[in-house]
């Protein structure tokens, strides 16, 4: 865990520490296990080609996850996650497994974000925040926005 | 390519309320969703870290569940199955999601789930004639008061 992030810490513009990630066949696997979503669009190659997508892409509620993850882990346990938001504007296609446990050489995905506005409301200190999922090429997949609500030093 | 044209069997699931479904929020599920994630925040994954926190016990992350609700409360596939028996085209994809979070959900709780269709409309997109499906899912808490709100779109094409 990062360390706590206070709102007089924050500016516009200033960015959420990113958040590296890599899709592997083995993660959609067990992402399915967890969320209970057993689309064959996953893992399934002919599936996937008959529905017009190539192969097994990666979940979007997957990518959704990392991005809260890429935010809970900036806020820290002081603050907390008010709303998220996400559109799934391209398709992410996993790594092979080069054995049990490391996957092949490929793409890394980035979560990325920056604060956008900052303001008080009520008692509760916020952010605004622009956030994304940018895949190996840079273009980013998934893009959304988010407000946290952040511990002040004032307080 | 052209818009899809939703049939009246489709229209008039709008405003719907699917079957509400309560679950209890168990310590595996939160450790196996943080795992699958690759969050290794230690308040969702170490118990005895969770116990000394403010909250006391393992916290699930914001979205856990998430879409789907866990397959062992909402069958999602059902779900899509039926709209597609009124007409829905078979391919699905998920489009995005909206969540407000209120207070944090943590193992031992248990949530009541109601899904409700906002709306569904026909579009056509690159994926060809595509029918877009809202709905939102109220997560409230047995103990009382809103846990979350999730709003969720996907699409069948």
């Amino acid at each position: 865990m990062a360390e706590q992030t206070y709102y007089e810490d924050v500016e516009v513009g200033s960015e959420i520490t990113p958040l590296k990630k890599v899709a592997t066949t083995r993660m959609l696997v067990q992402w399915a296990g967890a969320s209970g979503d057993f689309n064959p669009l996953h893992y399934e190659e002919d599936f996937a080609k008959n529905l017009g997508v190539g192969h097994p892409i990666v979940h979007g509620a997957l990518k959704r996850a990392w991005l809260v993850n890429l935010m809970t882990d900036w806020i820290g346990e002081e603050g907390r996650l008010k709303k998220l938001s996400c559109r799934y504007r391209g398709m992410d296609y996993p790594r092979k497994m080069k054995n049990f446990d490391e996957p092949q050489d490929g793409e890394t995905w980035w979560c990325k974000g920056k604060v956008i506005r900052k303001y008080i409301e009520g008692d509760e200190f916020l952010a605004e925040c622009e956030i994304w999922v940018e895949n190996g090429k840079g273009d980013k997949t998934t893009q959304g926005s988010a407000l946290a609500v952040l511990p002040s030093k004032s307080k | 390519m052209a818009v899809f044209v939703v049939p009246e069997s489709l229209k008039k699931m709008v405003g719907q309320t699917e079957e509400p479904i309560v679950f209890k929020v168990e310590e595996g599920a939160i450790q196996r969703y943080a795992r699958a994630v690759g969050d290794a925040n230690p308040l969702y994954n170490d118990v005895e870290y969770a116990a000394q926190s403010k909250w006391g016990r393992l916290l699930a992350p914001p979205a856990f569940p998430g879409w789907p609700v866990k397959s062992d409360g909402f069958d999602m596939i059902k779900f899509i199955e039926k709209l597609i028996k009124a007409g829905a085209p078979m391919g699905l994809l998920d489009g995005g999601v909206d969540y407000e979070f209120f207070s944090p959900v943590a193992a031992d709780d248990t949530l009541l789930a109601v899904t409700k269709i906002e709306s569904i409309e026909g579009r056509e997109t690159k994926l060809g004639p595509t029918m877009i499906t809202t709905v939102e899912t109220t997560f409230t808490k047995e103990s009382g008061g809103r846990a979350f709100v999730m709003r969720n779109m996907f699409l069948n094409f």
